[in-house]
């Protein structure tokens, strides 16, 4: 059982080795993938074993799997098949083979397979800031001026904001210290057996839940979060959005724990509340008046990081699992929804939401997975966004959290009409050709050019293709389309994961 | 090590921390900024060796041994070579003028004592209460990000922020376990050589390494 927690780890690492020295060959273009299908095999596994057999531990105990470990894995695997198979490349589109860019997105699932499977507080830290160094070529990786500014802000926000957690990790080892048991394991700090002295585990726990927030793109620590993960190609943007932001999250659930072990929970409900809020309110105001349709799901993201915020705020069995299930849930469509913004920028050139018009003319496959996806970020059923979100308003509720929820519901409404009204711009409607920007420079008047800013980068857009060039275009919605039905039937089925679920949460709440 | 010793090295090695950080604050030539970088790093490597042999921990001056090859050689070489190959010599039109910053980091000085208040109580002994001096050096790193202009001398800011908090540990707790304190090293000096990367290719791409360049993402 024990090698189940090292596959995770040590195959990613070897096969990214193997495709940084052999960079030049073709089969480093889906190995990425083949790896991330075992983290998802891997997530599974240990998921049932633990449900079986209890925590799995390696390394002497720095290394440990339980409930939680293994429902973050499974989600780190099933979004990570989900935006890498989506993020081949046709065979008419592929370039040279890059391994360096596979090798990369192979330490990244590392890193975060690293940081779910560590019982150690400074590994999970090193793990975390381990997915910025791994990022931020990723990010940087189409190399315009636009992307190395997204990637410089996305590296120093992030190294910063996670220092911030690490000096509140190294305050939680002084205090451990200071009562004469120095450890960094989270089991033990979880238990509440050491009697740390208050004061000093109030500013630990503060300071880092407040540098893993910044991690985790909650609102006012998010400004890196658009422009990065609009800048990043499409399968990183969306495994940094779809499961990146819910690792932060995980570590928060951790320290939110050891805070709660050692000061109750009311300490840590108001600032997570206030961050929750706050991150519903930027999403909506931004969301509202956004032009850009990447940096739209961006903030789509920061919108459920929000949500998520507010469901650990409430605690308790029924929003913890809530959040639990909603990370796996956003993660799989917040992942399709990437692949297909990807594609539609493949198509026309632009990220411009005003120039994308009649898509459902256009691209019918294309705008068929848009709304789909859409009304699963919007929280209708059956998708399964819709059945947590409820279970966290409800436990709101149940918690005298109404007000709060409240203002969460408004703010939902909002977004509501915020991605409402941009999709169906995108989609439905007559398709329009868009006037030649009145900036674009001589020269450029062969027909319309929609990136006015990146036109000396940018390659010129491709006029839109029709699915017909595509031999293999029905075979490429595959992952976009069970991504979203398993998002779907999530919701209706969530029973047989239902034990699986009550456990992870009741890891957390083992130490109230 | 008598007892009188260990706070004399304490108190010179924690003072030197202090001054060298307050300098990055109005010093706008780099390279010079860059050498009183090394001297920093070589300082937190000597309080690491003096909290070592005070505690008689052999594994606390290995990592004394490391924290002076990378704060104090690797780094500020890495940096000195970017300012070289970059040809930034010296900030321009700094955004707060020098009598401001000096005035801004003293107060953020005061604000770290008085903010390390409990963490000094709880924590008995003499290297416990120059756990301000961490904190203050956080805080000034804060200032240099916020107030500078260059890429470089914002990633003067990040590393010393980031000796702010190595002091915090080792001062609180003689520094964090041992495998622990490898991965944060090796972290710290990856996002550093990032960090330099893009500043060559924010040199390519505009021109220059002033950050003001950076306005073309934007809602």
């Amino acid at each position: 059982m024990t090698a189940l927690i090292w596959i995770p780890l040590l195959l990613p690492v070897i096969v990214g080795g193997a495709s940084w020295w052999r960079r030049a060959d073709g089969w480093t273009r889906g190995a990425d993938l083949a790896v991330a299908v075992v983290a998802l095999g891997v997530g599974i596994a240990l998921l049932t074993a633990v449900h079986a057999t209890g925590p799995i531990t390696a390394a002497t105990g720095a290394l440990r799997a339980d409930a939680l470990s293994a429902w973050l894995l499974l989600t780190i695997g099933t979004v990570a098949v989900t935006a890498l198979w989506g993020g081949l490349p046709t065979r008419a589109a592929r370039t040279a083979p890059d391994g360096r860019y596979t090798a990369l997105i192979c330490l990244f699932l590392a890193a975060m397979s690293l940081a779910v499977l560590s019982d150690n507080l400074g590994i999970l830290w090193v793990a975390i800031e381990a997915t910025t160094i791994a990022t931020a070529f990723l990010v940087g990786h189409h190399q315009s001026p636009r992307s190395l500014e997204a990637a410089w802000k996305y590296v120093v926000l992030g190294s910063v904001g996670v220092a911030i957690a690490f000096l509140g990790i190294v305050l939680l080892y002084a205090s451990t210290v200071a009562a004469g048991t120095p450890t960094l394991s989270w089991v033990q700090l979880a238990e509440g057996g050491l009697s740390l002295d208050p004061d000093l585990t109030r500013i630990a726990v503060a300071l880092a839940v407040l540098g893993f927030a910044t991690k985790a793109g909650l609102a006012p620590m998010h400004s890196w979060l658009p422009d990065a993960h609009s800048q990043a190609p499409a399968p990183v943007s969306g495994l940094m959005s779809g499961v990146l932001l819910s690792v932060a999250l995980y570590a928060i659930l951790r320290i939110q724990a050891i805070g709660d072990a050692t000061l109750g929970p009311q300490f840590l409900r108001g600032l997570l509340l206030a961050g929750g809020l706050l991150s519903l309110a930027v999403a909506a105001a931004m969301i509202l008046a956004q032009r850009d349709y990447k940096r739209m799901l961006a903030y789509s993201s920061i919108e459920h990081m929000g949500i998520m915020a507010l469901g650990v705020a409430i605690g308790g069995p029924l929003a913890t699992a809530a959040v639990l299930l909603h990370m796996l849930g956003h993660g799989l469509v917040k992942a399709a929804m990437f692949v297909v913004a990807g594609r539609i920028l493949a198509a026309g050139g632009t990220t411009r939401t005003a120039d994308v018009t009649g898509l459902l003319t256009r691209r019918p496959d294309l705008a068929r997975a848009l709304l789909a996806g859409t009304a699963a970020l919007l929280g209708f059923p059956p998708f399964v966004l819709f059945f947590t979100e409820v279970a966290i308003v409800v436990a709101g509720w149940q918690a005298g959290l109404g007000w709060a929820m409240g203002i969460a519901l408004f703010l939902l409404l909002v977004v509501f009409a915020g991605l409402a009204r941009h999709v169906s711009a995108m989609t439905l409607g007559p398709p329009v050709t868009v006037d030649p920007p009145v900036a674009a420079a001589p020269g450029q008047d062969h027909g319309a050019h929609p990136l006015p800013v990146d036109s000396h980068t940018a390659p010129l857009p491709t006029p839109w293709r029709e699915p017909a060039t595509e031999p293999a275009a029905k075979h490429r919605q595959a992952p976009v389309l069970i991504a979203l039905a398993a998002a779907a039937i999530l919701g209706l089925m969530a029973s047989p994961l239902a034990a699986q679920l009550r456990e992870a949460a009741a890891v957390l709440a083992g130490a109230r | 090590m008598s007892d009188a010793l260990f706070s004399q090295l304490l108190a010179t090695t924690t003072g030197l921390l202090l001054v060298t950080a307050v300098v990055q604050v109005w010093r706008y030539s780099l390279s010079a900024s860059i050498r009183v970088l090394a001297v920093q790093g070589a300082a937190l490597g000597a309080l690491v060796a003096v909290l070592g042999i005070e505690r008689g921990d052999a594994e606390v001056l290995v990592v004394a041994v490391l924290v002076l090859a990378m704060k104090a050689v690797a780094i500020p070489w890495a940096l000195s070579r970017t300012a070289t190959a970059t040809g930034a010599v010296r900030e321009q039109a700094p955004l707060v003028n020098p009598t401001a910053a000096l005035l801004a980091a003293t107060a953020l000085t005061v604000l770290a004592y008085v903010a390390g208040l409990p963490i000094v109580a709880v924590l008995e002994g003499p290297a416990a209460s120059a756990v301000p001096v961490g904190l203050a050096l956080v805080l000034i790193g804060f200032l240099v990000l916020l107030t500078r202009r260059s890429a470089l001398a914002q990633l003067i800011g990040f590393v010393v922020l980031d000796n702010g908090i190595a002091t915090t540990a080792f001062l609180t707790s003689g520094g964090v376990p041992f495998v622990v304190e490898l991965g944060v090293t090796l972290d710290v000096l990856l996002v550093v050589l990032i960090l330099r990367v893009l500043t060559s290719r924010l040199q390519s791409a505009h021109g220059g390494i002033d950050l003001d360049e950076l306005t073309e993402l934007r809602d």
